[in-house]
């Protein structure tokens, strides 16, 4: 209990009062935080999908501006590229090809009442809740001190990881062969490999 | 003597081959194999009388082992014989009167359809009571003991179409069984505390392992006792006897009143050693033969129902035997029971010829002037009414129940209480014999006699009525003769009754005392019926009439007792459980999978949305638990 | 350089976590469900990258790219999956396609 007190005096300290040694990249985490949340429930909210793809764009490159200021560029430009490049990029082709039209707008308005968010965001609160209590009674221990390099990243991954790269790498494969078979457009009902 | 193991297996014999090819024999052969079959056995039984009666010594006990029946560790079993004294005049009065009742059956059942089952259930009883009688240790008399029951049960229940014969049955079979049940458990603690089940070791170890008057005999005794008072309808379980009248007349003869009933007297005085170690069993044994001969002797005398009359007597005469015990007249009892089954049998016998001829009347007063019509029933019956009243000098009942009456006073277990009871139970037996006798024989005529019995009926009355009327000379008192044939006979298995100091001299005056007491009864009962016939519905109408009359025709309320205690509150639980009480807890479990089932299934609604929702609430709870505890 | 709490981190990845789940619970459309997932995977790597960077070894970041790489291969047989349910049901709707239910 204790441990928790001085935990939200410490914050709010680190936030109201310009504590002795004043860090702009700790004010910076803050605000890309910020961004990242609102973003992010601006995401799960949206009606429209082509919105939703990019206010989540937004919080992926807020988080890539975190990853950066914990001492992790390496990650920050994968999340960048990959995350907020390429999988996007994938929910934007594929609501392409689905065209689904002015219609869709009404009917996520119709399937979206305000009543559905009660209990899954109760629920949600009592989760967070237990989080915060765990993580307060962690302690408080200074995180991105050091920056990790891709360098050591690199060694790291074909270092002791070098088998997990290669599950990762089994994984992408079977990705790519399961959504190459299971997006194939059959021709009338004569399909050879129904799923 | 090689031939005892004849006498059981030749009527056993005869209900084999009746049983399995009793549906393609002519009557003819079903006559002859089933009375034949008794008539061996009981030719056999007298050829090992003599034989054993002209052993150079005293009477040795013969035993015969035939097989081993059972060997398992310690126990050992054997299928033997075991022939004494006792045994002997058990196996003379079975076979003779069993013979004798065979051969009148010829002629009563000889219309009746299931003529060749009842000749095998016959012979079926004959052989287990045999055995019953003959059995070297105590299983294999319970073999016979279960047997008699199962025959009883199956000839009371012979004409079973009619469903109250069949209740008749089995109200027979349940209410002996509950003694039954009490003796098998007398038998467990015999061996359990004994080691052995042969009936002469027992007697043996028995006297020599425990002092007179301690617990454990006594309780073996009162669960012997158990098993005697249900089969010989003594009371309290003496309410299925007048029902089991029921029956063709002649299974009356031998099973209700010859024999099987005697089955609880035979018991006792085969562990007459055990009774002796207990005298508050032998106290309780002589008090519930008072009692009941009393009970018994009030509710004969206003039955309407000739037979019923005759089960009631039979009741009473039992207890006779009962109190003989009781009082320690071993050798009175057996001799009263030799004469009973006689005369019994002979009345019985006479009634089913009355009955026969009069198509199936069995009430009393509807029959009446039969003397003239039937003379030689007349006779036969009067012959054998006497000798169950004691009528002094001339008949064997006299000599036999005088017996008793004299030693349950003089006996050193004999008290004044047991003297009064017996004699007013002699007074009653000659009220409602006599009554019997004038209401069926004399007075006008009210159901013409529609055909007369053949000499296969007649012929075994007459030997009976020779029996009832000469068998009680082989004991007479010192006053007439002191004939003691048969005690000393039968001492060589039951030992001779002591009597009370100074009493020796006035056995005459007690003889002089029941013989006047029975004249007195049989003419105060012609009186009463002959003189003044006036009297008797009037009395029969009055208050206390009334009550008394239906009190004792239903047999002293017992029937009404036992169903209010007993059946009904059975009849009640059967019926609050017959959904199964205990049941229901197992349905509970079924219903709660079952209803568990269906809702863990609504879950599985196939909506991704609720599965995410549930693993949420899922890793919430689990997290709940780690924070919390 | 920064002086984060690492507990701030966690408590960031935390939240964007319970948004992506409060989208998966909320959302119907199987497209916001997939786009809430990949919130959802977000926040745990950012958990990953926070304590890396706590104790300043690459293993977060390794863990990370690991957790890229399922989300790729989970977003292409995702939608490839959307793209043949679309075709088949003529919906979107994730409540109406619940033919495998008990």
């Amino acid at each position: 209990m204790l441990n928790q007190k001085m935990f939200w005096k410490s914050s709010l300290m680190r936030l109201l009062t310009r504590n002795e040694k004043y860090e702009p990249m700790n004010a910076i985490f803050y605000i890309s935080a910020a961004i990242a949340v609102v973003s992010t429930a601006m995401a799960i909210s949206r009606l429209n999908a082509v919105h939703a793809l990019l206010y989540l764009i937004v919080s992926l490159l807020s988080v890539a501006q975190i990853f950066f200021i914990l001492g992790a560029p390496f990650a920050a430009a994968l999340e960048v590229i990959i995350y907020a490049g390429a999988i996007m990029v994938l929910f934007v082709f594929v609501i392409m090809m689905l065209n689904l039209g002015p219609s869709a707008m009404e009917t996520e308005r119709q399937w979206l009442r305000p009543g559905m968010w009660i209990g899954p965001v109760l629920l949600s609160a009592v989760l967070m809740a237990e989080l915060v209590f765990v993580i307060a009674n962690s302690g408080s221990h200074p995180a991105g001190s050091h920056e990790v390099g891709s360098g050591a990243v690199g060694i790291a991954l074909f270092g002791p990881y070098a088998l997990g790269v290669e599950l990762a790498s089994i994984l992408l494969l079977a990705g790519l062969v399961g959504a190459y078979h299971l997006a194939r457009q059959d021709s009338g009902n004569q399909s050879e490999g129904e799923v | 003597m090689e031939l005892l193991w004849l006498i059981p297996a030749s009527p056993l014999a005869g209900f084999l081959v009746l049983t399995l090819a009793g549906s393609k024999l002519t009557r003819g052969v079903v006559s002859a194999v089933g009375i034949g079959s008794v008539g061996i056995s009981a030719a056999a039984a007298v050829w090992v009388m003599i034989a054993f009666l002209r052993q150079k010594s005293a009477w040795n006990i013969f035993s015969q082992t035939l097989w081993t029946w059972l060997d398992v560790a310690q126990l050992k079993i054997a299928v033997a014989f075991y022939l004494d004294p006792l045994a002997l005049v058990m196996v003379l009065i079975i076979t003779g009167v069993g013979f004798l009742i065979h051969l009148y059956s010829a002629g009563y059942m000889a219309r009746d359809e299931g003529y060749c089952r009842f000749f095998a259930y016959m012979n079926l009883f004959v052989s287990a009571m045999l055995i019953l009688v003959l059995a070297d240790n105590l299983l294999l008399l319970y073999l016979g003991w279960e047997g008699v029951g199962l025959c009883s049960y199956l000839l009371i229940g012979f004409w079973y179409q009619d469903p109250a014969n069949g209740y008749a049955a089995r109200k027979a079979f349940v209410v002996t069984r509950v003694g039954d049940t009490a003796m098998a458990v007398g038998f467990f603690m015999i061996y359990q505390h004994l080691d052995t089940l042969r009936i002469s070791e027992i007697m043996s170890k028995a006297a020599a392992a425990w002092p007179v008057g301690s617990s454990l005999p006594l309780i073996i005794a009162l669960l012997l006792l158990g098993g005697g008072v249900g089969k010989s309808a003594q009371l309290p379980l003496q309410t299925w006897l007048p029902d089991a009248m029921a029956g063709p007349t002649p299974v009356s003869a031998l099973i209700h009143a010859a024999t099987m009933v005697t089955a609880g007297v035979y018991l006792i005085a085969r562990t007459h050693v055990l009774f002796n170690l207990a005298p508050l069993a032998m106290n309780l044994v002589a008090v519930i033969g008072a009692a009941t001969l009393l009970l018994a002797g009030f509710s004969g005398l206003v039955q309407k129902d000739i037979k019923r009359v005759l089960a009631y007597s039979t009741i009473s005469q039992l207890g006779y035997m009962f109190l003989a015990l009781g009082v320690g007249a071993w050798s009175a009892a057996i001799f009263h029971l030799a004469t009973h089954a006689f005369f019994k049998a002979l009345l019985f016998l006479s009634a089913g010829a009355v009955i026969h001829s009069l198509g199936g009347e069995q009430n009393m007063f509807k029959m009446g002037g039969l003397w003239r019509e039937m003379p030689l029933i007349f006779w036969t019956f009067l012959i054998g009414a006497a000798s169950l009243a004691a009528l002094p000098l001339v008949t064997a009942g006299f000599y036999s129940k005088d017996l008793i009456i004299w030693q349950s006073f003089a006996s050193v277990h004999g008290g004044a209480g047991f003297y009064a009871a017996a004699l007013a139970g002699a007074l009653l037996t000659a009220l409602y014999t006599f009554r019997m006798v004038f209401l069926t024989f004399a007075g006008p005529v009210r159901t013409p006699v529609t055909h007369r019995p053949g000499i296969s009926m007649t012929l075994p009355l007459v030997i009976l009525a020779a029996l009832s009327l000469f068998a009680g000379f082989l004991e007479m008192p010192e006053t007439l003769g002191g004939v003691h044939l048969f005690s000393r006979f039968i001492s060589g298995s039951l030992p001779e009754i002591p009597i009370k100091e100074g009493l020796e001299h006035l056995e005459g005056i007690f003889e002089i005392v029941s013989g006047v007491v029975t004249l007195f009864g049989i003419y105060f009962i012609y009186l009463f019926l002959q003189r003044m016939p006036g009297l008797s519905p009037k009395l029969s109408t009055s208050a206390v009439g009334t009550f008394l009359n239906r009190f004792w025709l239903q047999g002293w309320g017992f029937d009404w007792l036992y169903d209010g205690v007993f059946v009904r509150p059975y009849v009640f639980f059967g019926r609050m459980n017959r959904e199964d009480v205990i049941d229901s807890v197992y349905d509970m479990i079924a219903w709660f999978g079952r209803t568990g089932y269906s809702a863990l299934s609504l879950t599985q609604n196939g909506q991704v949305r609720t599965y995410a929702f549930g693993i949420a609430l899922g890793v919430a709870a689990i997290m709940a638990m780690a924070v919390l505890l | 350089m920064v002086t984060i709490p690492v507990s701030h981190g966690l408590l960031l990845a935390g939240i964007l976590f319970m948004l992506g789940l409060v989208g998966v619970m909320v959302r119907r459309n199987i497209i916001f469900i997939l786009l809430s997932l990949e919130i959802m995977f977000n926040g745990a790597g950012l958990a990953f990258m926070v304590a890396g960077s706590c104790w300043g070894q690459a293993d977060g970041q390794i863990m990370f790219l690991f957790l890229l790489a399922m989300a790729a291969a989970e977003v292409s047989v995702g939608l490839a999956l959307v793209f043949q349910l679309y075709h088949r049901n003529n919906t979107l709707d994730a409540d109406q396609i619940s033919t495998m239910r008990g």
